[in-house]
């Protein structure tokens, strides 16, 4: 017990030096405007992919549209700070919500589906929101909503990533995500064993688009202008990749995913010809060698000396 | 002695394939009630429709005072009814422990919030949740395998992990299908002890499938024989052994 | 014009854009069929298809059907490569792993395509003049006829070959069971392949055929579509091969009639919407059967 409560520390410490280090780079100009925003973006994929990890990792169950609820939180974020000025924080938390009560509407009826039928309705649904999104002239249609404030600074974006990451560990170590990881290894044994087996579909389908949510609002308040073709299915690809190359199931794997996808492609930003083709190839042979993924149902955590050390306490 | 379980006439059809008619079982609390028939006589469906994962066609089913149709399966087991599987199905890429932990899951408290933020309850519930599992696994002779992934466990160990975490949910009644197919005589034989000693330690009631005659016998005070879906006799060991349709249906089935 | 033949026009231009996508679909429904695999690159290997057509009777100077026959036989063999190259060593591997690699090489023939033959859209040439057939008030122009034939033609060819031919039982029996079916003697890695081949050359038909239809390709243009068939195949239900003919109709029909009466934004969204709903009430799609596991 004391142990848990020690590794949290543990792991709030480390972060906290984490963003001292690179806020200190950023005043002192050592890095400049691109890799900022890069860094940005990082911190808001980690956000997106540890979400959908909740969700496709942790659950089981193959959702496809993650952008859709990215995009209904940078909608409500920047319609509530650039037209009604709410504060950032709570327009933030407003996306979310909204992205939260629309996942769980689409959750019910759909989580019912299984394996790729569930894969192809969510990324249905996600397109039918950006669809949506641009047939509201309100929000600007097609052209995109322009005019928003620039609030996203690097504390809000660290800071609600390692939120992010500490809720969706607890969770996924407590009885609630035990449930879930239930469901992922074998449904009807999950809901033999007392498990409500599409309660927790749709707790974790719930919290993971709350989440989308937010990062949809922090990503939104990085730039002047947002426009749907930012959150197409194309999108929901990239985050699943990136919980896949991470590894299903691991939250270092969302972290290592989401940074190892951000930084090829945009240290490839100066090839615009090869890039793809590059990541593409990345991608490949990367799921040739390591189809578990970089870190496939393992935790940092779990390698090495602590590993070793709970074996040795576990063979008497 | 009071009834736990009692099943009226209940049916259930698969298309046209009639899987389970007219059965009718009671059982009474504390008792350790034996089903046995032929391969495809019907026992696992008879599981499936006691916990809710198929509904009866007809019949009714009322368990502890209450009917149990309409239920869901997570409902039933919260109700008191846990059960094995006959195609072993554990949470097979988890710890030994999780998997028992797991089971525990209704018997918990504390909420998604006290999860996430780690408050309340949170620490003194898990921790109570893993020391019992801990315990649990010594009676099943797993401990030592607690944190070893549940399907690199040998055979036998899988079965017994099974019968463990369908205990964690703290059942009155408790289903074993099949528990003791593929071990060896030896590991049919502990088994054996150990099913007795749960029975009285936890006070349970159990119903159990089986193949293996010495076992049933063994251990069963009361045994009903399925054949294609209907229950062609209903009595003690003695009775069974020495019923004629009973023998029939064996030697015919397996002639 | 009135509602009546408004309707029975978009009718026609839905069947031709529906049979576009049941070509695709086909391809999809075949692979997934027979390795559980979501296919995300199927819709480039249709692009790649549309553009050996262009280059068939551009460079070569051959007429329409030659250039489509080139382009199946051509595209294929690329869909076998693809499959050799990319899924058959992951055969082992967890299914989502095949799919991100399948999503691998779809960006990878985009944007190779992308860097060959340059992303600017290509005119595709005019392959016969402006004939069209007028049926009173409406009517069918050759290049729908053209559809048509051609769809109808190779859907004919396809079920020969799946019902008949030994190639085609042994896919049958692949796709049922992999294991029995070695068990059988039959060599399960050549069958998947050949269904790679076939599924692909579909696709490149497809392919060929939007050029005409809508005279123009670029290096992106089988994203949506692929999407698009995949949704037909599992509105059909998937694996099934008339569900995928079914599916891609319906779908054709209805994204027409929805741009023709509603509005043509909301035409991928309605694609969609039916889809799901399509789902809530039978969750294996229009013919699949609901297959429960056993407990
Ligand atoms: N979900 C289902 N759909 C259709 N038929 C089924 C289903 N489940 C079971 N059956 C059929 O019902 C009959 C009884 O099957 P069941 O599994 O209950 O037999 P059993 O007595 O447990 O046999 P065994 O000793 O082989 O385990 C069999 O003919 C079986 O094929
Ligand atoms: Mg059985």
């Amino acid at each position: 017990m004391n142990t848990i409560r020690k590794n949290d520390l543990l792991l709030i410490g480390l972060g906290i030096v984490v963003f001292a280090v690179l806020q200190g780079m950023m005043t002192e100009g050592l890095i400049g405007a691109f890799w900022k925003l890069n860094i940005f973006i990082i911190c808001i994929n980690i956000i997106l992919s540890a979400s959908l990890n909740l969700i496709n990792g942790y659950t089981g169950q193959f959702s496809l549209g993650h952008a859709g609820f990215m995009a209904v939180g940078a909608y409500v974020g920047v319609v509530l700070t650039t037209n009604f000025h709410w504060p950032f924080l709570l327009a933030l938390v407003a996306g979310g919500a909204a992205a939260a009560l629309l996942g769980c509407l689409i959750g019910l009826p759909t989580l019912r589906l299984n394996g790729d039928y569930l894969a192809i309705a969510t990324l249905g649904l996600g397109e039918i929101i950006r669809i949506v999104i641009m047939n509201i002239q309100y929000v600007g249609g097609a052209a995109g909503f322009t005019g928003i404030p620039h609030l996203t600074t690097f504390p809000w974006v660290f800071f609600v990533m390692l939120f992010t990451l500490i809720v969706v560990k607890n969770f996924v170590n407590s009885t609630h995500g035990r449930a879930c990881i239930a469901i992922r290894e074998n449904e009807i044994a999950a809901e033999a064993m007392g498990v409500n087996t599409t309660k927790y579909k749709v707790i974790a389908f719930t919290i993971g688009a709350a989440f989308a949510g937010v990062a949809g609002g922090l990503f939104a308040h990085c730039f002047y202008i947002i426009n749907p073709s930012s959150f197409t299915f194309m999108q929901s690809f990239n985050y699943l990749i990136m919980v896949v190359m991470g590894g299903l199931g691991s939250l270092t794997g969302s972290i290592a995913g989401a940074f190892v996808v951000t930084f090829i492609s945009a240290a490839l930003a100066s090839w615009p010809e090869f890039r793809m083709i590059i990541y593409a190839l990345a991608l490949i042979l990367l799921m040739f060698y390591r189809p578990q993924g970089l870190f496939g149902y393992i935790e940092l955590t779990q390698i090495g000396i602590i590993q070793r050390l709970k074996l040795k306490g576990g063979h008497k | 002695m009071a009834e736990l379980l009692k099943t009226n006439h209940v049916s259930k059809m698969f298309g046209g394939l009639k899987a389970v008619s007219d059965f009718d079982v009671y059982i009474n609390q504390g008792e350790l009630i034996g089903l046995i028939g032929p391969n495809g006589a019907g026992k696992t469906t008879a599981f499936n429709l006691l916990t809710g994962v198929y509904q009866p066609t007809s019949g009714t089913i009322t368990f502890d005072g209450k009917s149990l149709l309409g239920m869901k399966p997570y409902q039933i087991t919260q109700h008191g009814i846990a059960r094995t599987f006959q195609n072993i199905r554990l949470f097979s890429e988890l710890s030994v422990l999780d998997n028992v932990k797991i089971a525990y899951h209704s018997h918990v408290k504390y909420g998604l919030l006290e999860a996430v933020f780690r408050m309340g309850r949170y620490f003194q519930e898990e921790q109570e949740v893993t020391e019992k599992s801990l315990e649990l696994l010594k009676i099943f002779k797993l401990a030592d395998k607690a944190y070893e992934t549940a399907k690199n466990l040998p055979y036998g160990a899988q079965r017994r992990l099974e019968i463990a975490r369908a205990l964690a949910a703290q059942p009155k009644l408790l289903l074993l299908d099949e528990p003791a197919a593929g071990m060896n005589p030896q590991e049919t034989q502990e088994l054996m002890e150990m099913i007795r000693w749960i029975r009285s330690q936890f006070g349970l009631t159990i119903l159990l499938i089986e193949h293996d005659m010495s076992l049933v016998m063994g251990i069963c005070e009361r045994i009903y024989v399925l054949e294609y879906g209907q229950i062609i006799a209903h009595g003690v060991p003695e009775e069974i052994k020495h019923n004629p349709d009973v023998i029939r249906a064996y030697l015919g089935g397996e002639a | 014009m009135d509602f009546a033949s408004q309707f029975v026009q978009q009718l026609i231009n839905g069947i031709s854009l529906g049979s576009i996508y049941a070509l695709i679909a086909l391809g999809y429904t075949m692979i997934y069929g027979i390795i559980k695999l979501i296919n995300f690159a199927h819709g480039d290997i249709y692009m790649v298809g549309a553009y050996i057509g262009f280059f068939a009777i551009t460079m070569i100077h051959v007429s329409i059907v030659p250039a489509l026959l080139i382009s199946m036989v051509v595209t294929g063999l690329l869909g076998m490569l693809v499959e050799r190259l990319a899924y058959k060593p992951l055969r082992q591997a967890p299914r989502i792993s095949v799919l991100i690699t399948a999503i691998g090489v779809s960006f990878f023939l985009e944007y190779t395509s992308m860097y060959f033959v340059s992303p600017t859209p290509r005119t595709f040439p005019a392959v016969f003049d402006n004939v069209s057939l007028h049926f009173g008030s409406f009517m069918v122009n050759g290049q729908q006829l053209l559809i048509f034939g051609i769809t109808f033609i190779l859907m004919v060819v396809l079920t020969y070959i799946v019902q008949k031919t030994k190639i085609g039982k042994a896919m049958r029996a692949v796709s049922f069971d992999v294991e029995t079916a070695q068990l059988m003697g039959i060599d399960a890695d050549r069958v998947i392949s050949i269904t790679f081949g076939i599924g692909s050359a579909l696709a490149a038909a497809a392919g060929v055929l939007v050029g005409v239809y809508y005279n123009s390709i670029d290096p992106l243009m089988g994203i949506m579509p692929g999407l698009k068939a995949f949704v037909a195949a599992v509105l059909g239900g998937i694996g099934i091969l008339p569900g995928a003919m079914a599916g891609g109709l319906i779908l054709g029909v209805i994204e027409a009639l929805v741009s023709g009466f509603i509005s043509s934004t909301f035409r991928d969204a309605a694609a969609f919407a039916i889809l799901i709903l399509v789902l809530l009430f039978k969750p294996s799609g229009l013919l699949g059967k609901n297959t429960r596991e056993k407990v």
